[in-house]
C-alpha cells in the first residue's frame, strides 16, 4: 500500500510479473476463463443491438458536460447543500485527506469503513487515518483481501484478480487468528462466509463510511455507487456520516443522464445488464427517516484534471472506470496490474497515470502497448487510448526523456526515412546480406542490434530481396 | 475552504478559456435540467402491455437469480411469504417496513408469523419491503427511502422479500424517474425533494472476487424473493 509512484520501473515491474508463477496463474483466470470479463461483457453488449447508440450519446452527455463542468459542479454544490450536504473542494490530494480526517475528529471516529474508491486509491487515505488514528476498514471483499496483505488493487473493478483462491486462504489464516485454525477454508464460499462474519460486525461499529461515487448528478445534487456486494450500501447507511469521494468529472446532468450511462456501465465492466446495487444519495437522513447517515460529505477533488480540460487529454475525463479496456488488453493480462507502478493499470492507466503525475514520473507507461486497438474499440466512452499514448509518447521524446539509444536509432531511421534513395539502397543491401546468412537456418537466433527481439523468438530471414525490389521484377515481368 | 472552490472553478473556466456563464448562456442548460431529455432507449420494452412487462420483468429476474411468485391480490401476500419462509426452512419471522401498502395485507391471518415493524438492527434473518416500482428493462427495484421504508431491510437480513403489484411495474429505467417526480412535483427533482437514498436492486448481493467465481450474498443478501401483486391498482 503506497502512494509513492514505481512506475519508472515498469520494465522491471513487467519482468517480475511475467516470472511470477502464481500471478500468472490467477491472470489464467482473468484472461481465459470460461466467464472471462471480456468474454462476459462481448455477450452482454450482443444481447443489445442498442449499445453502440447508447455509447454515442453516452459519450455527447460527457462531453457536454466537460464543455460546462464550472456550471453543472455549481449546480450540483447548491442542490447537495439544499438537501443537507456539505460539499468541499480539494485541489490536491492533501487538502482531501485533511477534510477527511477533520470530519473523523469532530465525529471522535474510531473506525471508517470503506466502499470501494479508486480515488481512495489516489489520496492514500488509509495510510493517512491509520497514521492519525482512525481504523479503516476496506469491505469489499476484493479490497479487503488486498489490505489485509499490505498490497494495493490490481485491478479497478476487481481488486485481488491477481491473486488465487490458496493465496486468499492464506491470508486469511493469518489475519483471522481469533478464529479456529483447523476451520475448512477449501472452498470459495468458505472464505466469502468468513469475510463476511467478520465485516458485518465492522459496518455496525464503524463511526464513519466513506464510499466512492460512480456518477454526481447536478439536478439532485446526488452521489451515485454502482456495486454487486452491497458492501458501499452498509458502509453509508449504517455510521454516523457519510463521505463520498468523488473527482470533479463525475459531474452528469440528470437522472435520465445518469440511466444511459448505467446502460454502457455495468455491460462493459462485468457483462451484467445491471450492477446489483445501484445506489442514489442525497443528502443526510430526513426528518422521519429511520435510518441513514447524520451526516453526508461530498469531497470534490481535482488533483490535476482541470488542467486536463482543453488539451489533447480531454478525452480521459470521459472514463466511467468499468474496466473495459484492461480486461480486453494484452498487456495487462500478461503482466497483471501492479506493474504498471501507480493507482490506474491498464490501457487508461497508461493515459491518466502520465496526465496526473507526469510523463516524466510514468513515460514507460504509454509505451507499454502494442496499439491493437482493442482498449478503444470496446470503450463505451469512445476514449481514443492509443491516440493519447501517442501524443505522450511525442511529448517524451520532445522533452528529451526517452533513452538516448532510442533518440538515436530514431534519429537515424528518420535520416534514412527522408532520403529515400539511400534507404532503398541499404535496405536492398541488408536484405541480401541477410538472405545470404540466413539461408540455412531460415531464421536468425541471435543478431548484433537485435538481442531483445532474439531472445524470446527467432528473427525469420529475408528473402534476399526487398518487397519494393520484388515487386518492381513483378511489373516488369507484367509489361513484357 | 473558499479559496480552493474558487481555485478549481477557475482552473476550469481558465482551461476552456471562458469566464463563468452569464444567465443567458446557461439558459440551454437550466432547460436541459428542467426538461430532461431522454436518451435511446433499449427496445425490449417497446410496445408491452402490463401483462407482458410483468412476464418480462419476470423472465429477468429469474436470470440475475431471484426468485418470483405471483399472487393475485394484496390479500394472499401474507400466506405467500408464510410459504415462501416455510419452503426455504426460515423461521416464521420478519422485519417489515412500515409500508401503508404493506399495512394494508391482511396480516392477522397468518397468526403465527412474527412481524416486527421497522428498520433492521442486524439481526433479522427475513426482511419484507414494497417496491416503488419494477423496471421490466432490467428486472430491476426501486426502492425509496422514507418514513415507510427503511434501507437498512434491503441489506442486512440474509434474504430480502419485496412486494412489487403489477401496476407499478413499468418499462425502461426512465419511466420509474418520471413517477419518482410525480410523486415529488417540481422538476428538477432538485436536492430535497430527492428521497435519501433510492436503491436499485437487480438481483440478490454477488461477488466474483475470488478467482473470479460468481458466489451470491457477498455483503447483502443471499435471497431476493419478489411478491408480484397481480391486481393492485395504484
Amino acid at each position: 500500500m503506497t502512494m509513492q509512484p514505481t512506475s519508472r520501473a515498469f520494465k522491471a515491474n513487467a519482468h517480475d510479473a511475467l516470472a511470477d508463477a502464481k500471478l500468472q496463474r490467477a491472470l489464467g483466470f482473468f484472461q481465459f476463463g470460461q466467464a472471462g470479463l471480456a468474454e462476459r461483457r462481448r455477450q452482454a453488449v450482443d444481447r443489445l443491438p442498442e449499445f453502440d447508440v447508447l455509447r454515442d450519446r453516452a459519450k455527447a452527455i460527457k462531453d457536454h458536460t466537460l464543455a460546462h463542468l464550472d456550471w453543472y459542479l455549481e449546480r450540483f454544490e447548491r442542490n447537495c447543500t439544499e438537501a443537507g450536504g456539505h460539499v468541499h473542494w480539494c485541489r490536491n490530494a492533501e487538502e482531501a485527506r485533511q477534510v477527511v480526517l477533520d470530519i473523523c475528529r469532530k465525529l471522535n471516529a474510531r473506525t471508517a469503513t470503506k466502499g470501494k474508491s479508486m480515488i481512495g486509491e489516489e489520496i492514500a487515505i488509509n495510510d493517512y487515518l491509520a497514521a492519525n488514528g482512525v481504523e479503516p476498514i476496506e469491505t469489499d471483499l476484493g479490497e479487503y483481501i488486498v489490505q489485509i496483505r499490505h498490497e494495493m488493487p490490481s485491478h479497478i473493478i476487481a481488486p485481488a484478480i491477481h491473486l488465487t483462491q490458496h493465496q486468499v486462504e492464506a491470508s486469511f489464516r493469518k489475519t483471522h487468528t481469533q478464529l479456529d485454525p483447523a476451520r475448512q477454508l477449501e472452498e470459495p464460499r468458505q472464505l466469502l462466509d468468513e469475510a463476511r462474519g467478520i465485516l458485518r460486525q465492522k459496518f455496525l461499529d464503524a463511526d464513519v463510511g466513506i464510499t466512492g461515487a460512480n456518477f454526481l448528478i447536478a439536478e439532485t445534487g446526488t452521489s451515485v455507487i454502482v456495486t454487486n456486494e452491497g458492501n458501499g450500501d452498509l458502509t453509508q447507511l449504517l455510521p454516523k456520516a457519510h463521505i463520498v469521494l468523488a473527482s470533479l468529472e463525475k459531474v452528469v446532468p440528470t437522472l435520465e443522464d445518469a440511466s444511459t450511462i448505467l446502460r454502457v456501465l455495468a455491460r462493459s465492466a462485468t457483462g451484467q445488464d445491471m450492477s446489483v446495487y445501484t445506489t442514489f444519495s442525497t443528502g443526510p437522513r430526513r426528518a422521519g427517516d429511520l435510518d441513514g447517515p447524520g451526516e453526508y460529505h461530498v469531497i470534490l477533488l481535482d488533483n490535476g484534471r482541470s488542467a486536463l480540460l482543453g488539451t489533447e487529454f480531454q478525452d480521459i475525463l470521459r472514463c466511467i472506470r468499468c474496466g473495459a479496456c484492461m480486461n480486453n488488453c494484452p498487456v495487462y493480462a500478461s503482466v497483471g496490474g501492479h506493474a504498471y507502478g501507480w493507482v490506474y493499470p491498464g490501457p487508461m492507466g497508461s493515459v491518466l497515470t502520465p496526465a496526473l503525475i507526469g510523463v516524466e514520473n510514468a513515460g514507460h507507461l504509454p509505451n507499454a502497448s502494442t496499439f491493437c486497438g482493442r482498449c478503444e474499440s470496446v470503450c463505451p466512452m469512445k476514449i481514443p487510448l492509443p491516440k493519447m499514448m501517442r501524443h505522450f509518447r511525442e511529448q517524451e521524446y520532445e522533452r528529451k526523456l526517452s533513452p538516448r539509444t532510442v533518440r538515436a536509432g530514431l534519429a537515424v531511421w528518420a535520416f534514412l526515412a527522408r532520403h529515400p534513395v539511400l534507404y532503398h539502397f541499404l535496405a536492398g543491401k541488408a536484405a541480401a546480406l541477410l538472405g545470404r546468412l540466413g539461408r540455412r537456418n531460415g531464421s536468425f537466433y541471435g543478431l548484433p542490434l537485435a538481442g531483445g527481439w532474439t531472445a524470446t523468438r527467432e528473427m525469420p530471414a529475408p528473402q534476399g530481396r526487398t518487397f519494393q525490389a520484388m515487386w518492381r521484377g513483378r511489373q516488369a515481368g507484367k509489361v513484357r | 475552504m473558499a479559496n480552493a472552490r474558487d481555485q478549481v472553478l477557475g482552473g476550469i473556466r481558465r482551461a476552456l478559456r471562458r469566464a463563468a456563464l452569464d444567465s443567458a448562456s446557461a439558459v440551454p442548460l437550466e432547460q436541459r435540467l428542467a426538461q430532461p431529455p431522454r436518451g435511446p432507449v433499449p427496445a425490449r420494452t417497446h410496445g408491452l402491455d402490463r401483462r407482458r412487462l410483468v412476464d418480462l420483468f419476470e423472465k429477468y429476474a429469474v436470470e440475475v437469480n431471484a426468485t418470483v411468485m405471483r399472487v393475485a391480490g394484496l390479500d394472499d401476500v401474507p400466506e405467500a411469504v408464510a410459504t415462501f419462509l416455510a419452503s426455504q426452512n426460515l423461521p416464521a419471522e420478519i422485519a417489515m417496513a412500515p409500508d401503508p401498502l404493506l399495512d394494508r395485507m391482511p396480516w392477522a391471518r397468518r397468526p403465527l408469523l412474527k412481524i416486527r415493524k421497522g428498520r433492521s438492527d442486524g439481526r433479522d434473518a427475513v426482511g419484507l419491503s414494497a417496491a416503488f416500482t419494477g423496471v421490466a428493462e432490467t428486472a430491476t427495484l426501486m426502492l425509496a427511502s422514507g418514513p415507510g421504508n427503511p434501507s437498512t431491510l434491503n441489506f442486512l437480513p440474509d434474504t430480502h422479500i419485496v412486494v412489487l403489484p403489477a401496476s407499478r411495474v413499468v418499462g425502461p429505467l426512465e419511466d420509474a424517474w418520471a413517477r419518482l417526480r410525480a410523486a415529488h412535483p417540481g422538476a428538477p427533482l432538485s436536492g430535497a425533494a430527492m428521497p435519501r437514498t433510492v436503491n436499485l436492486i437487480t438481483g440478490p448481493s454477488r461477488t466474483g472476487d475470488i478467482e473470479q467465481k460468481i458466489l451470491m450474498g457477498a455483503h447483502g443478501p443471499r435471497r431476493l424473493h419478489i411478491v408480484i401483486v397481480e391486481d393492485e391498482q395504484d
